[in-house]
């Protein structure tokens, strides 16, 4: 298994790449006019999950942006996803996601 | 390196994929049945769709050196019309006698609605009275982990059911344990941007083990990398794994999957 130096030697300029461009998302976000929706609360409400002292992150992340509900629903509103859990119903304008596979 | 893709909807691919595929070592491809990008409108879309998985298709892959398989059934994006869904599940015990399909999928749910998870369990029946093998869609996004919750709980039900014949793919990181836990099978998808990255893949191998876990690209008319599975491979490399640690995740584990099924050859 590598070590934590060769993981840094390997990945650093990637997530620093990616850390930047999470931050330039969201300043973009500020910057341009309208409202912003659910999914950028859904994000906010994450973000510091990256700062907590725990080994399963990702996990909770994962967790923090997907339905809390338990039960199968009637019929769905609408196809595809959003990448977080809408409030009530499906935001207008959000991009839905979701291709075949 | 030799490696199986166990899941890859060839028929939205270009011949120069499967080109690509055999250059980088790929043996066999499988190709679940699923959504087109659009809804069929009748039966007989279907009909045409199965055909072109067992007929056609596999001597597209032929001309490549690859062997070609496929899953059948009705995916759960046009599943929500009980009436129609059973339409079509009609057809598939005809195409089940075709020597290269595996089993049943890639069944599931999509926006884990009643309808869907009807026609799920009654696709589970249908594999359980053919005997075969069950590869397993588990939906979008913030709809997986839920999605995944529901079939989980609804699988129990079905005490005869062999759960290392079933395969539930696009695993993340909050649903692989619940998969592993439960004694099924688990698929990674590997993604540019959606379902896993591959080094979040090769973190969960990291984590989990290699036992009951595969690798594929799930390529289809989106975006997607034919090559994703070889490019995991190599990134295993760059990350100290062994030859014969890439070997049993790439090609071994889906052999072993994969032939529980009698049409299944290496
Ligand atoms: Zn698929």
């Amino acid at each position: 298994m590598p070590s934590k130096q060769e993981i840094l030697d390997l990945q650093f300029i990637e997530a620093r790449h990616k850390l930047l461009d999470l931050a330039a998302f969201l300043d973009r976000i500020d910057r341009h006019p309208g409202d912003d929706d659910y999914r950028i609360g859904a994000l906010r409400k994450a973000l510091p999950i990256l700062l907590a002292g725990r080994p399963d992150r990702t996990r909770a992340i994962l967790e923090a942006l997907s339905d809390p509900t338990t039960e199968p629903i009637p019929q769905a509103a609408f196809q595809g996803a959003f990448g977080a859990p809408p409030r009530l119903t499906a935001h207008n304008g959000a991009q839905r996601h979701g291709g075949a596979d | 390196m030799r490696y199986i893709e166990p899941h890859a909807h060839m028929v939205s691919r270009t011949t120069d994929d499967y080109e690509k595929l055999a250059l980088a070592g790929c043996e066999a491809v499988c190709e679940p049945a699923f959504w087109a990008g659009f809804d069929r409108s009748s039966a007989d879309g279907f009909y045409d769709y199965f055909r072109q998985l067992t007929e056609h298709e596999p001597k597209r892959a032929a001309k490549y050196g690859i062997k070609h398989f496929s899953w059948l059934c009705i995916n759960p994006k046009e599943a929500d019309d009980p009436v129609f869904a059973r339409e079509v599940m009609g057809l598939i015990p005809e195409f089940l006698q075709c020597p290269t399909v595996l089993g049943i999928g890639e069944i599931g749910l999509n926006k884990n609605t009643r309808n869907e998870l009807a026609i799920f369990e009654e696709h589970v029946q249908l594999a359980l009275d053919h005997d075969l093998p069950i590869l397993m869609h588990t939906p979008h996004l913030e709809d997986k982990l839920k999605g995944t919750r529901l079939m989980l709980a609804s699988l129990a039900n079905f005490s005869q059911l062999d759960r290392s014949k079933v395969i539930i793919d696009h695993v993340e990181e909050h649903t692989v344990p619940l998969v592993l836990d439960a004694g099924y099978w688990a698929g990674m998808t590997l993604y540019p941007d959606s379902k896993c990255s591959l080094d979040r893949a090769i973190d969960i191998l990291e984590i989990y083990g290699p036992e009951r876990l595969w690798l594929n690209s799930a390529c289809d008319w989106g975006v997607a990398d034919p090559l994703a599975v070889p490019r995991c491979a190599l990134r295993m490399k760059q990350r100290r794994h062994t030859a014969a640690d890439i070997e049993r995740v790439v090609y071994q584990n889906p052999r072993d999957f994969l032939a529980q099924s009698p049409g299944f050859v290496a």
